[in-house]
């Protein structure tokens, strides 16, 4: 499971030895990269990405080039995804128009993170007042429906892009602290913990040297999962007109804007339709396998599980050849 | 647990609706400035203003604003000058209509087809099921749409009208074949959620020890799935619809537009657009209220289904 | 739905209308070859057993965690959990094979003709129905008309002493105590009259008192209805008194069987031998003697004897060649045998020193030890909110002196222990470490107090942080404790490690590379080296099996002696009280109402409460004192 060998000679000099195991989230990473899952899910993220942020340099036209072809031109040579609502090229445009939603997505999912990290620590740290009042913060923010929130914001503060990674990272927010805070309490309640603690080590200290480091695959798991949600919500603010420049391409867009003419080029909307489609389904499934790697090395990521109920991530069940081992019996003394 | 969350509930609501107030008092210009558009003089801008209370203190407006919403009377839309209620009645109903049958048949088939999952678990057709669901779970709302656009209606067959804007003042029952596609895409959007849920509820008490200890006991397996595992997959799955509902409040934004169906979601994208504020602050705290409320709903019906959370020993 | 209506008994299907009154007893259990594997990796669990209970008698599986016994148990109804498979073998109910059954009928056997007792009821319980439903259930489903079964279930409710509770029948699992549930369990085992019972360790985690009725109970009705009964357990002591005949398992295999008098009176395998020689004995104090190594990995692929590698009469041809099992002593009619190719043979039985009874009384050089006092508790009472849970509590340990806290579950010897170390503010009262008096919370006391007094905590496998190094581990408590130089703190981190008999190459270990025995001395390690003067362990080898529970009181035994450490040792055993404790305190409901010198107490306990422990405790000394069935 580690890198470590353990030495071979009687005597070792202690500086020699790992005191600490640093980066376990990076071998549950690898390991969920090694399953056919996470290959899949990894496959088709880098195949959208590709697309997404190479495109832009082989669009063969202008992708706000007006005329190239007609108004929803069927495929031809020239446009071989066919023509849009305003005869534009179809490849052009979805060559251009895949990276916005995909760079707010990530950094709404890491504002969101970070602050609800944050949030949830401190919540189980500071217990007592603190605890409540952020935990009824939280309440408050998760009343209000994700794209409803950004959307509020957006009629405030008009169509900027910072806003919407605001919006949508603090709408995740909540969720992570929750989840957090949960896997927080859990370590702390460990007997580990509890070890350190009576020898009169100030809670700081034990907060940052002994449940900080077993927080980062609950972490890990998290991110993941509040990735695929940001997609979701981006993808819909793009939907709906906001989140980058008209008429500047977004895959979002093109679909609202040309549905009219599904009839006649369907690929007009298709074409990013299925692009969005496997880059959150790549998305999703990458960030199930590394859900499934890590509730195998790790109980603290059931208990945060378990604290978020609408998780999707709380279906995962272990399949049987994880538990044909009869546990029972080592558990029985 | 009732006693406790009911006023937690209603001082989460309260939070809200001040909430909403202050964002929305942050918008550029004000609500005169918008009813009266370009041909606004300062005099005509500062009657308005008075008519309207503007001139007023914030907490004053707010307090206005708050006995109004409590009264029933959420204000007026700056866009037509109609009362607020009088034009949100209708698109309640719709949406409403929406969600119960979107949520009902989701709820159905998730629950069946998470049994049957669950039954089979391991076999290719339960990885099927869950690679199925994962995939739908990614989607974005409009790109499922999109697709049973493209399939039912535009290209594939041409079954359903690509479009559901119900005429004003018909029903909603009275344009069943509208109703359908957004139906389809909102019950496509609920059931895996139901389905992960159920499948994964169901096969941990199976595969529990009472599980495994009522088939020592001579119930057939579905006896053992029914009486057993069934009681005890209620609570997890009520808390799964009920986030699916609340996930709805905010889908069918979404889906709405997508199909231009006079509902909720429709209103709060229009009334965005059109810096509508009255009618803004009244549908967020709609659906900040259908938030608490089902979320309340949901705890107390999973707890009424867990006899150890329940009673004490 | 495949049971068939009409009639309660699938297997006597001619006869037996009146089951509620004659019961089904009087079947004979035969398991011939049986092999139980994984159905993916075909690593074997269960190896060859071959094995036969008669009617009436009660056969105890004995085996040390991960040796297969649960799978062994449930495969002798046929039953194998999620991912397991009978690969081979046959069990014979009455001359009927029940591995060519098809599922529905094995389906109308269980609860009827044959049941399960779980090892913990609060999981084998629905927690969602009420006991009343899940009692009456077994019976239904198997025809049982529903007036009859109430009728039934208020029999059988009387005969597991269950009448007396108000409500049972009403109540949801999780409101019932751990003893009553397991009654429920063992109600609703032998509400059908079956022929076969199989109960899995149905005691572990009930008080002693409690365990002795639930015994009598199993034992009773088990003879009453001529049930053919198999069980499963860890607890040589208790499968001594209760089991007619015994089979001891090791890694998958049956390596001893026979009657309990003889297994156990005049053990003939050398991991009997080293098994019984590792459980305290309540009568009188011995060393304990652990085996060496580990048991081996599940599919271990060496050849030869599985336990060759931790045997100490192993000759060269146990690792190659696989033993079977043979009579003993040899040419005896061999209702005793053991799987050795050595110790059934002449010559061998003083190489093993084997006489149980001679096991080395420990020196008793502690009694001479200086009177000093290290840690003085005066009038320590303690609430969990208003509740005052601690009354009064006054003990005191001297240097160099191991003080036991005994007591059953809820007697708060495991609070008390906490308000020591700190873990528990809510207590008054008078504490003093040395001449320094301490305070209810960490954070008050000085660094000198904490580093003076250690706690060892009970689960090895919650107690190390995942994320550290055994040397971290070990680091950890000097760097906040001392400001030794870099080499001396080396030094002592190493010299720490030699005195818990850890290997050097273990400092780069994580503890999920180490096993329960290790992590313990890891655990303890970290106590020790910052060179404490007293030693709070809280039931600190409940965890571990019986055989790596002596090695590790061994070593306590040994540190106290070499580094002149007070400990107190809190458990709710008494036979180890008797081995490494010189004084003992007994409590119950929050009150010591005994102590003195451990010999004296536990020879001539004065309090009725300590009679009754003292009486209440299975024993395996003289099993044919208490085998009450012949």
């Amino acid at each position: 499971m580690t890198t470590i060998q353990s030495p071979q000679a009687a005597d070792i000099a202690l500086e020699e030895v790992p005191m600490v195991r640093r980066f376990e989230w990076l071998s549950v990473l690898g390991r969920s990269c090694q399953s056919t899952r996470g290959m899949v899910g990894l496959g088709l993220t880098f195949l959208v990405l590709a697309v997404a942020f190479l495109g832009p340099l082989f669009a063969p036209e202008k992708p706000n080039k007006v005329g190239v072809v007609g108004a929803f031109a069927g495929p031809s040579s020239n446009a071989i995804f066919g023509g849009d609502a305003l005869g534009r090229d179809v490849l052009s445009r979805v060559l251009s128009g895949g990276w916005q939603i995909i760079v707010l997505a990530t950094l709404a999912t890491a504002l969101g993170v970070v602050v609800g990290a944050i949030a949830g620590v401190a919540a189980a740290y500071l217990g007592g007042w603190l605890d409540n009042l952020i935990m009824r913060v939280v309440d408050v923010v998760l009343a209000f429906p994700q794209l409803v929130f950004a959307l509020l914001l957006i009629s405030v503060a008009g169509n900027q892009l910072w806003l919407l990674v605001v919006a949508v990272g603090t709408s995740h927010a909540p969720q992570v602290a929750r989840v957090i805070r949960a896997a927080a309490l859990d370590v702390t309640e460990r007997d580990y913990v509890k070890a350190v603690a009576i020898t009169g080590v100030s809670p700081v200290r034990v907060m940052l040297r002994e449940v900080l480091p077993n927080l980062t695959t609950p972490l890990m798991v998290e991110s993941g999962l509040r990735m695929s949600f940001s997609i979701i919500v981006m993808a819909g603010l793009a939907f709906l007109g906001f989140g980058f420049q008209p008429p500047d391409a977004n895959w979002g867009y093109m679909i609202n804007e040309n549905r009219i003419g599904a009839a006649i080029n369907p690929l007009a909307i298709l074409v990013p339709a299925m692009l969005l489609a496997i880059f959150a389904i790549g998305v999703n499934t990458f960030a199930d396998a590394v859900t499934r790697s890590a509730l195998r090395v790790d109980r603290t990521v059931r208990a945060s599980i378990t604290a978020d109920a609408g998780s999707p991530a709380l279906a995962v069940v272990l399949p049987a050849e994880d538990q044909a081992m009869p546990s029972k019996e080592t558990k029985t003394l | 647990m009732l006693l406790q969350r009911v006023p937690l509930g209603i001082v989460t609501i309260w939070i809200v609706t001040m909430i909403v107030f202050a964002a929305t008092q942050l918008l550029p210009g004000n609500a005169a400035l918008a009813v009266l558009g370009k041909n606004a003089t300062p005099e005509r801008l500062a009657a308005l203003e008075k008519q309207m209370g503007l001139d007023q203190s914030p907490v004053a407006q707010y307090w206005h604003w708050f006995s109004g919403l409590l009264q029933g009377d959420p204000g007026r839309s700056l866009v037509n000058q109609q009362t607020i209620s009088s034009l949100t009645g209708p698109q309640v109903l719709n949406s409403a209509a929406l969600v119960v049958t979107a949520g009902i048949l989701g709820t159905l088939i998730g629950v069946a087809v998470g049994l049957v999952a669950a039954v089979l678990r391991d076999s290719p057709l339960d990885h099927a099921l869950a690679a199925t669901a994962l995939a739908i779970l990614s989607l974005p709302e409009f790109v499922i749409a999109i697709f049973v656009t493209v399939l039912f209606s535009t290209n594939v067959f041409h079954w359903f009208p690509a479009v559901s804007a119900l005429p004003p003042g018909a029903r909603p029952w009275d344009h069943v074949s509208m109703l359908v596609l957004p139906t389809i895409v909102l019950v496509i959007v609920i059931a895996p959620y139901v389905f992960r849920m159920m499948r994964a509820a169901t096969v941990e008490a199976l595969e529990s020890e009472y599980g495994e200890m009522a088939g020592l006991k001579g119930l057939t397996k579905r006896q053992v799935l029914l009486r057993h595992a069934l009681p005890n997959a209620v609570a997890p799955t009520v808390q799964a619809i009920g986030l699916n509902l609340l996930y709805l409040a905010g889908g069918i934004v979404v889906v709405e537009s997508v199909y231009n169906y006079p509902g909720v979601g429709q209103a709060l994208y229009q009334a965005i657009l059109n810096k509508d504020v009255p009618t803004i602050q009244f549908l967020v705290t709609l659906l900040a209220a259908f938030y608490v409320i089902v979320n309340i709903i949901t705890d107390v019906l999973a707890l009424m289904a867990t006899p150890r959370r329940r009673l004490q020993r | 739905m495949s049971v068939s209506v009409g009639t309660t008994d699938p297997v006597h299907e001619q006869g037996h209308g009146g089951a509620v009154e004659t019961g089904k007893g009087n079947m004979r259990v035969t398991v011939e070859n049986l092999t139980v594997r994984i159905a993916s990796s075909k690593v074997v669990i269960v190896n060859d057993v071959s094995i036969e209970v008669a009617a009436g008698e009660i056969l105890g599986i004995v085996g040390e965690s991960g040796s297969g016994k649960t799978t062994l148990g449930l495969a002798m109804i046929g039953h194998t959990r999620r991912g397991l498979e009978i690969s081979h073998g046959a069990i014979r109910l009455d001359g009927r094979d029940l591995t060519s059954l098809p599922a529905r009928k094995m389906t109308g056997l269980y609860g009827s003709a044959m049941t399960y007792v779980p090892q913990d009821p609060g999981t084998a319980l629905n927690p969602a129905r009420r006991i009343g439903s899940q009692l009456r259930e077994i019976l239904t489903v198997h025809g049982v008309s529903k007036r009859e079964a109430d009728e039934r279930i208020r029999e059988i409710l009387g005969e597991v002493g269950l009448d007396g509770v108000r409500h049972v029948l009403s109540a949801y699992p999780h409101q019932l105590s751990g003893g009553q549930q397991q009654r429920v369990a063992i109600a609703m085992a032998f509400a059908c009259r079956p022929g076969l019972i199989v109960m899995d360790e149905p005691t572990t985690g009930l008080d002693v008192t409690t365990q002795r009725t639930v015994l009598n109970t199993v034992r009773s009705l088990c003879s009453k209805y001529g049930v053919a009964a198999i069980y499963v357990s860890h607890d040589v002591a208790v499968v001594a008194e209760l089991a007619d005949q015994v089979a001891v398992v090791y890694a998958g295999k049956i390596v001893e069987r026979g009657p309990a008098a003889r297994v156990f009176g005049s053990p003939e395998h050398p991991y009997t031998r080293g098994l019984l020689r590792a459980v305290p004995s309540a009568e009188r104090r011995t060393r304990l003697r652990a085996m060496p190594g580990v048991r081996p990995e599940l599919g271990d692929p060496s050849p030869g004897c599985a336990f060759a590698p931790r045997c100490s009469i192993s000759e060269s041809r146990c690792h190659h060649v696989s033993p079977v099992l043979v009579a003993v002593p040899a040419g005896s009619d061999g209702s005793h045998s053991a799987r050795c190719l050595v110790a059934p043979g002449v010559g061998t039985r003083e190489a093993m020193a084997l006489d149980l009874r001679v096991l080395d009384a420990v020196d008793d050089q502690h009694e001479e030890a200086d009177s000093t006092v290290v840690l003085q508790v005066s009038n320590l009472s303690a609430h969990y909110g208003t509740k005052k849970v601690l009354h009064d509590i006054n003990l005191s340990i001297g240097k160099n002196e191991c003080l036991a806290l005994v007591g059953e579950s809820g007697s708060g010897k495991t609070t008390l222990s906490r308000c020591l170390v700190g873990l528990h503010r809510g207590w008054s009262g008078e504490v003093r470490l040395s001449d320094e008096e301490i305070t209810p919370g960490v954070s008050q006391r000085s660094r000198d107090a904490l580093q003076r007094m250690q706690y060892v905590f009970q689960n090895p496998y919650a107690s190390l942080n995942p994320r550290r190094t055994v040397g971290g581990l070990l680091l950890q408590p000097l760097e906040h404790f001392t400001k030794l130089g870099r080499r001396e703190r080396n030094q002592r981190v190493v010299s720490t490690l030699d005195a818990v008999s850890l290997p050097r190459t273990y400092l780069a270990k994580y503890p999920d590379e180490l096993s329960g025995g290790e992590r313990q001395r890891v655990a303890i390690a970290r106590a020790l080296v910052v060179q404490p003067q007293v030693l709070v362990c809280d039931e600190v080898t409940s965890a571990l099996d019986v055989s790596v529970q002596a090695s590790v009181i061994e070593m306590l035994r040994d540190l106290q002696l070499d580094q002149e450490l007070s400990i107190l040792f809190i458990t709710h055993n008494l036979p180890l009280v008797r081995s490494i404790a010189q004084h003992v305190a007994v409590m119950s409901d929050g009150r010591i109402i005994e102590q003195g010198g451990t010999d004296s107490v536990l020879d001539n306990p004065q309090a009725v409460y300590t009679q009754q422990l003292m009486e209440h405790l299975p024993s395996f000394e003289d099993p044919v004192r208490s085998v009450g069935l012949g």
